[in-house]
């Protein structure tokens, strides 16, 4: 006993001593979970604090009703619905392929294909996702775009129509996995109870599982939509830097990213307009991202909490 | 028999299972065809690229740098620079991603301050790349005087795939099974003796895997380091950070200005001279091999893992 009653003081003293560093520990880990929060506020307060001086200047009636964007002309007007026609445009052809491909790949994936073939063909359409958004520029405008002008004569070497295709496809592995979960959410003894009626595989995925994962795939098009929006390299490719107020996809227009980019490649002062019209571009391009996510990410946690 | 056969009900309904067998044929085919297609998108652009910039896919074009004269043109800057990019995106992304994925998983307690953390990761999964180039030029490059330099260029990433990292991380924690964490506690282990010492290197599998997807994703990333402001024209390298001095390693190359991959193929795709869309060709190929490669070796070791560990 007298040999062991030694022993506490120290064993406390080390309890103590890790407790503390347990302490300190906690509070560096807590911090880093803080990144997350500070980038969010830094991103809303950066690009609050660079467009103000750009709406002292152009009232924001001007912004949202002006037919023009020349921002860096000798007479600008500061109009963003060509940017935003541009960027709805290129959503929409883009759309048009991810949304029909990516539904059919997912209830190909989900109901239709064996375990081997899933597996096997899954990290191959994670390979299409991860390809660079540059390579998939030239490839708009390399390949995709003297396709296309065989087809549509007189198409302009940058035009909508094939950038918007090309972020299809760029979208297509997105779409497909995330409403390929949603399909795999739903119970198996609702299948069953499908098939126990004599509907064939397709009639299930059709009339029990898409409706059954009715949120969930929304909230794959609706996160589509959002990468679609907010993709950049693509459309400064291949689809122009020119402003242009149009809803015809063959016509050559900016986006509201191309915009960004284009003003970044030459060297514009600080305090310079046409500097601060870029912070205003993208503090629409948030809000209007912002919107889908909130959006997708709503409707993804409906159909978790669904069964 | 024969007028069970004739019965018209039945051969009614025999003719209706037969249309929908025959729908559930010609869909199979279109599912096929669809999933063909896509893939073939991913080899055909492959192929291209390397076919294209073949002419030029040789040990000179990684040995020069950028020039007038397409023939001439070549990589070195460009790689150097995104080899540096990466280091420092990796040395960021890492431990602030696992200590943030930790932090949720075996520390957070469940509350509303839990829930703006979680929900504010899983935004910035959602926000355009080219946001955070506009964060990154308004904080980095001005508010914090990094310049147009190594280190925003690297910042800029770190923080594009945080999420990237914390998710993949949180669920290779996950993963772990609780019997593990509670045979540690019974010992008499603290919070963070069961997570440094059984949690962490249990799930090290899924946290690289995790880190090579998020890397291979920045090593694309075009648009934030344009709206940096990287150069595309730049023919020196940047200070080595290897020394022949004590101490031997320099931070110089920190400060230095610097192109990447993706803005060089960006600034040869975007010229009129068809010579450059053959350096395009030939970064495109580089480029997208070293990403198919490090989204490879993800697959692979993802594989590996789920199929080593059986708890």
């Amino acid at each position: 006993m007298t040999a062991n009653s030694q022993s506490p003081a120290p064993l406390r003293r080390s309890i103590r001593r890790r407790r503390v560093r347990d302490r300190l520990i906690e509070a560096l880990l807590l911090a880093a979970g803080l990144v997350a929060v500070f980038t969010t506020l830094a991103i809303v307060w950066i690009l609050v604090v660079e467009a103000l001086p750009f709406f002292e200047h152009v009232p924001l009636r001007d912004f949202l009703t002006d037919t023009m964007w020349t921002p860096l002309f000798a007479e600008p007007r500061y109009g963003i619905l060509p940017l935003v026609a541009g960027t709805l445009v290129t959503t929409f052809v883009a759309l048009a392929v991810a949304i029909p491909a990516g539904t059919t790949i997912a209830i190909y994936l989900s109901e239709f294909a064996s375990h081997r073939l899933r597996e096997t063909v899954k990290p191959a359409l994670e390979m299409l996702g991860a390809v660079p958004t540059i390579v998939y520029g030239y490839f708009a405008l390399v390949m995709v775009t003297p396709f296309l002008q065989k087809l549509i004569p007189g198409l302009p070497g940058f035009n909508m129509l094939s950038a918007g295709l090309v972020i299809g496809v760029m979208i297509v592995p997105y779409v497909a996995s995330v409403s390929e979960d949603a399909m795999r959410a739903v119970p198996n003894y609702m299948r069953e109870g499908s098939y126990a009626m004599g509907a064939t595989r397709l009639q299930t995925a059709m009339r029990v599982v898409m409706p059954g994962a009715l949120s969930g795939i929304a909230a794959a098009y609706i996160l589509g939509i959002s990468r679609a929006v907010g993709e950049t390299m693509v459309v400064a490719v291949a689809a122009g830097l020119q402003p242009n107020l149009t809803w015809n996809p063959t016509e050559s227009a900016a986006t509201i990213t191309a915009f960004i980019v284009q003003v970044s490649l030459g060297d514009l002062p600080h305090d310079s307009i046409g500097y601060q019209s870029i912070f205003a571009a993208g503090l629409v391009l948030l809000i209007v991202t912002l919107a889908f996510n909130i959006a997708g990410f709503a409707l993804t946690r409906r159909f978790r909490e669904a069964y | 028999m024969a007028t069970v056969a004739q019965d018209p009900a039945l051969q009614a309904i025999r003719a209706g299972v037969g249309r929908r067998k025959l729908f559930d044929a010609i869909f199979v085919i279109i599912g096929l065809l669809v999933m063909i297609a896509a893939l073939a998108v991913l080899c055909v652009l492959f192929l291209d690229l390397v076919v294209q910039g073949a002419p030029r896919l040789n040990w000179d074009f990684l040995t020069s740098y950028a020039s007038r004269k397409a023939e001439n043109a070549g990589i070195l800057a460009a790689w150097v620079g995104t080899s540096l990019i990466m280091v420092v995106t990796a040395c960021v992304a890492m431990p602030v991603g696992v200590a943030a994925a930790v932090y949720l998983e075996e520390y957070a307690p469940k509350n509303w301050f839990t829930a703006i953390i979680e929900i504010n990761v899983t935004n910035l999964a959602g926000v355009p790349s080219i946001i955070y180039g506009l964060l990154a030029l308004g904080l980095f490059v001005y508010k914090f005087n990094l310049g147009q330099s190594i280190a925003a260029a690297g910042l800029t990433l770190a923080l594009l795939i945080l999420p990237i990292v914390i998710v993949a991380t949180r669920e290779a924690v996950r993963a772990v099974p609780r019997a593990i964490r509670e045979a540690a506690y019974a010992l008499g282990a603290t919070r963070w003796e069961v997570t440094a010492h059984h949690v962490l290197p249990y799930s090290m599998g899924g946290v690289l895997t995790g880190m090579i997807i998020g890397l291979s994703r920045a090593i694309g990333e075009t648009a934030p380091i344009i709206t940096i402001g990287a150069l595309s024209f730049i023919a020196f390298l940047p200070s080595p950070p290897v020394t022949a001095e004590f101490p031997f390693l320099s931070f110089a190359w920190l400060k230095d200005a610097f192109t990447a991959m993706p803005i060089q193929m960006f600034n040869w795709v975007s010229r009129p001279d068809p010579a450059f869309r053959v350096n395009a060709a030939a970064a495109g190929a580089t480029l997208l091999g070293m990403t198919l490669l490090m989204n490879g070796i993800a697959i692979w070791l993802r594989f590996r893992f789920r199929k080593r560990i059986n708890w």
